[in-house]
């Protein structure tokens, strides 16, 4: 690709952003007591829209009570690569279970 | 980063009625006239008539979107609307049915243009996406007022539509609004386009708000169209001063609609409408 | 709606994998090196456990590329789906009808958004993909090439090509990507008063008029053999299935999912009172499987590869919307930053 190639083409990809709209992470709490939970994606120009396009799109039968949005690219995730290490401590720790206590088995109200 | 929330408050106010749920739906309204007992006057079924066309011409003309809006996430959001207006119209049509023993689909197919009662507003062709848009602005803030206040109605199914009603058209002024403020303050080409839209819409705000010897007959049991003008003006002016939009320079038709004289475009939607029940009358489907 | 399973028979996506069965990817020739050993093992321990994939682990990318190709031509579908519907929109015969069907096809562009999304998550933009689709690229269930024509083809599609969809689209919601899997849930959820309303459709009409009993037997025989072929070309003529069904992505096989489909066909039609224009139907004792008559796979080969009766018509109004729909996205998006400007300059 010739240099003169790369920047018509970058200027095209400016272009094909100039109106993109980015990408939202969607949260539904179904009912009153419990979480938001992850309910999808969608594509909206600003935070007000993507609520709305959210509401028009993930609570269509009733399933919401109240939504949030967020942004896709604000969130961090754990990184997939270390899932060994990075999840690894809690393994063998089993005194953090209530069922790890077996000797007070059958002590009432405990 | 602080996700944006909103609390859609009870999960009555939020999304169509696809699932029946405690709302009050077409069907409801058939079961209880059915019996004889809920039974509108002539005057409160003239006037339910006028309300369902509204509604139901606009559902009709907001159809045809679904499938060519301008993102897809907007082809949901119109859809959403559309629904809720063909659920007002099918309640006020099935509840003004009552009195003369018609059903919502008689008198949605089988009716002729001047039995139409609807305002020219709801008429308009679509035109492009800020034609629309003027056009729903201008219905929202039109019917939010109206409905909010025929929830008091003194005729309690009026009423009933009306409080299920008001809460979904809080949505739409909400929907509208957004995107007057977006188109008029977005790119030239968008405002140019907003602009053409409002004058092209506004001159029909007139008729919405005239009286007659229906609706001063009515009492206590309908909405004094001219009532709301000046909470009207408010709402929308709020808006207008806030996208820099004038159209204080912009006339006002006189409309007919509500005596059976309309625009030019009323024939070809219930041409497109009516069609098919027509061409099977009696039919069930 | 709907999709095929293996519209695409070029097969183009799975050239750097060595061995179908197991999934194991020699790539291009080049010596793996440690990162792409270590995660293709995971992989593999992760499809033989049968759990799932999810966005940021490492896959083989022919897996990849196979799924995007799936997943965005089944979000096609739905979204050119949604036009023969729309169709009647308009006109439908009675306003409880006209409900029914505007939200239908609202759902489906909401299922076409689930999917995109999925298909997002694989690192390819809704952009790239619609503006594969408009370019015409891009693959779609070829059903949605044939016209609707009366009314009883608002029944036939609901309770065929919905029918024939949720048969697919069933057992996807166990597949082995899990943005597919859980936007196939949704869809499902969603998908399942479809079939039910486009059943009632043709219940009615093959109750009423002689006419209209007439109008629901000729769409019942236009929309049987496009929808037995939606499950895509015969196992042995379907070179992309055996990978996918080896990746966990694919349960079933073609003709498996298109035999239980008229199986099931078998039974209902016999409620709508008519019949299928297929003499040849019958259930084959030995194999346990429903056989029918001979599908017109030449036929089904031209539309996919565009030459059907609506392909021109249907891309075209797709293209339409986009393009006449992107001042408003781009005022959308200057609104949003002139916004942000205004608040930065006040701070």
């Amino acid at each position: 690709m010739s240099a003169q190639d790369a920047s018509q083409s970058t200027a095209q990809d400016t272009q094909a952003t100039a109106h993109r709209w980015p990408l939202w992470e969607v949260f539904v709490r179904s009912n009153r007591g419990l979480s938001h939970v992850h309910a999808g994606s969608l594509h909206a120009p600003d935070a007000s829209m993507a609520l709305r396009n959210a509401r028009d799109l993930y609570t269509r039968r009733n399933e919401g009570v109240s939504i949030w949005v967020v942004p896709s690219e604000a969130i961090a995730a754990s990184d997939p690569d270390s899932k060994g290490s990075f999840f690894e401590s809690p393994q063998g720790k089993d005194y953090r279970h209530a069922t790890y206590y077996t000797k007070s088995e059958g002590v009432k109200h405990l | 980063m602080t996700p944006h929330a909103t609390n859609l408050g009870d999960s009555s106010a939020s999304a169509t009625r696809i699932t029946p749920g405690n709302a009050l739906r077409p069907e409801d309204i058939v079961e209880a006239t059915r019996l004889g007992t809920v039974k509108p006057s002539e005057d409160v079924a003239e006037y339910a008539l006028r309300l369902g066309d509204d509604a139901l011409i606009l559902a009709q003309r907001l159809g045809h979107w679904i499938s060519r809006g301008p993102e897809l996430e907007e082809d949901v959001a119109l859809g959403n609307i559309a629904l809720d207006q063909l659920g007002h119209a099918r309640s006020f049509l099935s509840y003004a049915g009552a009195a003369w023993g018609k059903t919502e689909d008689d008198l949605a197919y089988f009716r002729r243009e001047p039995e139409f009662r609807c305002a020219h507003l709801f008429e308009q062709p679509n035109g492009d996406f800020a034609v629309t848009i003027a056009r729903a602005f201008i219905v929202a803030n039109y019917q939010f007022l109206l409905y909010r206040e025929l929830s008091k109605s003194t005729d309690s199914m009026l009423a009933a539509i009306a409080a299920k009603a008001v809460k979904e058209v809080d949505y739409h002024l909400d929907h509208s609004t957004q995107w007057v403020l977006r188109l008029a303050g977005g790119t030239d080409e968008s405002r140019r386009r907003m602009v053409a839209g409002l004058n092209l819409m506004w001159p029909f705000v007139g008729e919405l708000f005239q009286d007659d010897s229906l609706t001063a007959r009515l009492g206590a049991a309908g909405v004094v169209p001219s009532s709301l003008k000046d909470e009207f003006d408010r709402s929308t002016g709020t808006v207008l001063a806030e996208a820099d939009l004038d159209v204080s320079a912009l006339h006002m038709s006189t409309g007919g609609g509500r005596a059976g004289r309309h625009s030019e475009h009323l024939g070809f939607v219930l041409a497109e409408m009516q069609v098919l029940a027509r061409e099977f009358p009696g039919a069930s489907w | 709606m709907a999709q095929n399973s293996e519209p695409n028979s070029s097969g183009a996506s799975i050239k750097s994998v060595s061995s179908a069965a197991s999934g194991k990817a020699v790539l291009d020739g080049l010596t793996p090196d440690p990162v792409q050993l270590a995660g293709q093992e995971h992989f593999d321990a992760v499809l033989a456990k049968d759990s799932r994939v999810e966005p940021k682990d490492w896959m083989p990318d022919a897996y990849r590329r196979s799924l995007v190709r799936q997943i965005s031509q089944h979000a096609h579908s739905e979204i050119i789906g949604m036009q023969p519907e729309a169709n009647w929109i308009t006109r439908a015969p009675s306003l409880k009808r006209k409900s029914i069907l505007m939200a239908k096809v609202q759902d489906e562009a909401g299922h076409g958004l689930y999917l995109y999304s999925a298909a997002e998550t694989l690192g390819t933009t809704r952009d790239e993909m619609m503006d594969a689709l408009v370019a015409g690229k891009a693959r779609y269930s070829s059903i949605f090439n044939y016209p609707t024509v009366t009314w009883a083809d608002m029944g036939a599609i609901g309770w065929m090509v919905d029918g024939a969809a949720i048969c697919n689209q069933v057992p996807l919601c166990r597949a082995s990507y899990g943005p597919y899997g859980r936007a196939m849930v949704r869809v499902c959820k969603e998908e399942s008063f479809h079939q039910r309303q486009g059943f009632e459709i043709l219940l009615e009409l093959a109750n009423g008029t002689a006419e209209q009993r007439a109008m629901a037997q000729d769409a019942v025989n236009r929309w049987y053999a496009p929808s037995l072929m939606m499950f895509g070309p015969p196992d042995d003529d379907s070179p992309n299935s055996k990978q996918s069904m080896a990746w966990n992505i694919k349960r079933f096989s073609n003709d498996e999912l298109r035999s239980r489909f008229v199986g099931m066909l078998v039974e209902q039609v016999k409620v709508l009172g008519l019949t299928l224009p297929d003499d040849q139907v019958r259930f084959n004792e030995e194999s346990k499987t429903w056989e029918h008559g001979p599908l017109d796979w030449d036929e089904f080969k031209e539309v996919l590869a565009g030459r059907g009766p609506c392909n021109a018509q249907r891309l075209e109004r797709r293209r339409t919307a986009h393009e006449e729909g992107a001042w408003v996205r781009e005022a959308a998006v200057a609104y949003h930053q002139k916004q942000q400007d205004k608040q930065k300059a006040a701070a």
